[in-house]
């Protein structure tokens, strides 16, 4: 009782100061205020602190965090009713919750690595909640140790930040990074030159990588989904894969003034949209679905920082945080109301026995794919139309794939919604389930989350336009592309009635008919794509062969390594060799030098008056 | 005439017989003992001679000294040839080896 109470006041008075804040900022028009708070420690010349930076986009952030954060709280009470975990898990969120807002507010790179680190902690802990199962604790450690692996190139980052620049100070270093770009310094890798600024920002975007399930390091996002729903929805969709995203908005200023680093971000955050879609199709687990839909999501976003549309992208990212936690969140509830299922097959027939959570979901998966007037629609629209305006080199590779993107999106999350709501259950339904609608502890946050999906899109729009974030984000000119945008997007009743001209929106409407065909209409359709689709299928189904190339050849490629460094470098060069060797060498030079010690006592003598010769004989010659 | 040079040769000479004794005796341990006091006698020549040719009584006097000395030394070194024979049963120089490293 005292969990939740204390839980879920703290979370909701820290949304309400948070809105507060804002309003007062934007308001009063402010400036970005710095706070340092406190100094960590101090060496060498660099200042280690503890900070806060406040500025629209930090407030805007926190303000997301804490209100999705406070309504996966309220949802936790009644998701997580009869878990023995109860207390725990209410002070695992709330910690969450805490590195989240430290992370975003941090004015140094120092704290945002802090939070990052905490975040990451907090995931593994979430994930791997339920300890008892192997599953779990598998999932946990994946998702902790690919993160690690990001943060190995953040870490780098950070240093070379530390280096170049000899602070950590966001402002500080924000300022200098013109003057680093245009310097001649830069680093030799394999050969070829990079300059400073590529490589700072490369290796902090492999920071990026790793957090927010970018490809290659994408393979734990679906696996977390071992943790219970609520942390899916907060965790996995709404805050920590997206701070990722943050970061790179955040350090605009330094990846402005890098085109390579820019375009690798383009790059695979296309690819990460694109190709993450496909597996949705194959998944029969609600959550996985929503996860790769997720992390179709954070490939979009990505997409959006790479074309230096930062709003852009952090705008999908308010927006996505919204419909995927009411997704996730919906998700859970009909998992709840099912007995813990999470098979899809086995689910059917719910509109009727649920009705808030279909309708809810129904808005959330109409603003996921960014059906007109929904929030999805805006958001995603725009990041279209950035990269179709952009000048990097993949950018019109990258808009064909987004687009078609929009087309699997649609695919895979309307398949979700018709074979969960509509269908009948294919596979056989453990007797003694009558679904009912959850209780208002649940379906509370779920109407409180469809709201802004439905809403806050369109409601955001000017303000986006008008340069809501002009104080945060650095774009240089030939980047910026926000002018032409707004000319070419319109006023928010304007552009949705102006998309039904345009491809995405039917891409999008062919989705919804295709599946409705698939899996009402003509059930047997998907058997008969399945069994002629053979090869492709296998791919998907084999997520790309990502698990298998990870577990079967770089796993064990290290597990040799660190097993030649155990035995060869420790055991036998250490030990062996260094430590027992100069034990062994000291012994035989020992047992060599005894032979001197005969006992007897004539030797002895003699060998003393021998001495003494010697030295007079040395003496008298001197 | 005898001049001085000959009573150091001839100290000399006693000094090395009972240096050499120590080291090449390696049976007898009274032989060892006989040899410290031959040593010993060597340095009381030595003393004696440089007291009458320098004229100085003062050689004399130690000599005094050292044979005290060398008497009481005999007299432990007697002692403890009884006791570690009562031990080993043998004078043998060759057995006393127990400091061998």
């Amino acid at each position: 009782m005292l969990a939740q109470t204390v839980a879920v006041m703290c979370v909701g008075a820290s949304f309400i100061l948070s809105a507060y804040l804002l309003y007062e900022y934007v308001a009063a028009n402010l400036s970005p205020l710095n706070f340092p708070l406190y100094t960590w420690g101090e060496t060498g010349g660099v200042h280690f602190e503890i900070g806060i930076l406040l500025d629209r986009l930090s407030l805007f952030m926190i303000t997301m965090v804490s209100f999705v954060s406070w309504m996966v709280h309220i949802y936790t009470i009644g998701y997580m009713k009869e878990d023995p975990g109860y207390q725990r898990f209410f002070s695992y969120i709330l910690f969450f919750t805490f590195g989240m807002l430290l992370l975003v507010m941090s004015n140094n790179f120092l704290q945002l690595f802090v939070g990052w680190e905490l975040v990451g902690l907090m995931s593994y802990l979430l994930i791997g909640f339920w300890f008892t199962r192997e599953s779990a604790i598998q999932a946990s450690l994946k998702a902790f140790i690919i993160n690690r692996i990001g943060d190995f190139g953040f870490l780098i980052g950070i240093a070379a930040v530390l280096y170049y620049f000899n602070s950590l100070d966001y402002l500080f270093v924000f300022e200098r990074a013109e003057t680093l770009a245009k310097s001649p310094d830069s680093f030799s890798i394999l050969g070829s030159g990079v300059s400073a600024i590529t490589f700072i920002c490369l290796c902090l975007f492999m920071g990026a990588v790793g957090k927010s399930a970018q490809m290659p390091l994408h393979v734990w996002l679906p696996d977390s989904m071992e943790g219970p729903t609520p942390i899916s929805a907060l965790i996995h969709a709404a805050t920590m894969v997206t701070a990722g995203v943050f970061m790179v908005a955040r350090l605009s200023p330094l990846f402005e003034y890098s085109d390579t680093a820019l375009t690798v971000v383009l790059v695979i955050g296309t690819l990460t949209a694109f190709l993450t879609g496909w597996l949705g199709l194959v998944e029969s687990d609600i959550k996985r679905i929503i996860a790769y839909s997720t992390l179709s999501q954070l490939g979009y976003m990505m997409a959006a920082m790479g074309v230096s549309a930062y709003g852009i992208g952090i705008y999908h990212l308010m927006t996505h945080a919204f419909f995927k936690a009411l997704l996730f969140l919906g998700a859970g509830s009909c998992i709840l109301a099912l007995h813990h299922e999470q098979n899809i097959w086995k689910m059917g027939n719910l509109k009727s026995s649920m009705p808030i959570t279909y309708w809810t979901m129904l808005i959330g998966c109409l603003a996921l794919i960014g059906f007109p007037f929904f929030s999805g629609f805006y958001s995603k629209d725009l990041i279209l139309m950035a990269v179709s305006a952009s000048y990097l080199p993949f950018s019109s590779t990258a808009h064909v794939l987004l687009v078609l993107g929009v087309l699997i999106t649609s695919l895979y999350t309307f398949r979700l919604f018709f074979v969960v709501f509509h269908a009948k259950p294919k596979l056989e339904v453990a007797h003694n389930t009558h679904p009912h609608e959850a209780p208002s502890v649940m379906w509370v946050p779920l109407v409180l989350l469809a709201i802004p999906s439905c809403c806050i899109g369109a409601f955001f729009l000017m303000p986006l336009f008008e340069g809501f974030f002009d104080d945060s984000f650095r774009i240089l000119p030939y980047h910026d592309a926000r002018l032409a945008l707004k000319l070419k997007f319109g006023e928010w009743w304007e552009a949705p009635l102006d998309a039904f001209k345009s491809l995405p929106v039917w891409l999008g409407i062919l989705g919804i008919f295709s599946t409705w065909v698939c899996y009402l209409k003509f059930p047997h359709i998907p058997e008969r794509l399945h069994k002629n689709a053979g090869v492709l299928y296998t791919i998907l189904k084999e997520k790309y062969g990502f698990d298998k190339l990870y577990q079967g050849i770089i796993m064990p490629g290290f597990r040799h390594l660190a097993d030649f460094c155990w035995r060869v470098t420790d055991q036998t060069i250490i030990d062996d060799m260094g430590v027992n060797g100069t034990a062994n060498r000291v012994n035989n030079l020992s047992s060599i030098l005894r032979s001197l010690q005969t006992g007897y006592l004539y030797h002895y003598a003699f060998t003393m008056i021998l001495g003494a010769m010697v030295l007079v004989i040395w003496l008298l010659l001197r | 005439m005898i001049t001085l040079h000959y009573y150091l040769i001839f100290s000399a000479i006693l000094f090395s017989i009972g240096l050499a004794g120590i080291f090449i005796n390696r049976k007898n341990l009274i032989v060892l003992l006989m040899c410290v006091e031959l040593i010993l006698l060597a340095v009381n020549t030595n003393f004696i001679a440089f007291s009458r040719f320098l004229d100085n009584p003062s050689g004399q006097i130690f000599v005094f000294f050292i044979l005290t000395v060398a008497a009481a030394e005999s007299a432990i070194g007697l002692a403890i040839l009884v006791v570690l024979f009562r031990k080993l049963r043998s004078i043998n120089v060759e057995t006393l080896d127990t400091l061998k490293g």
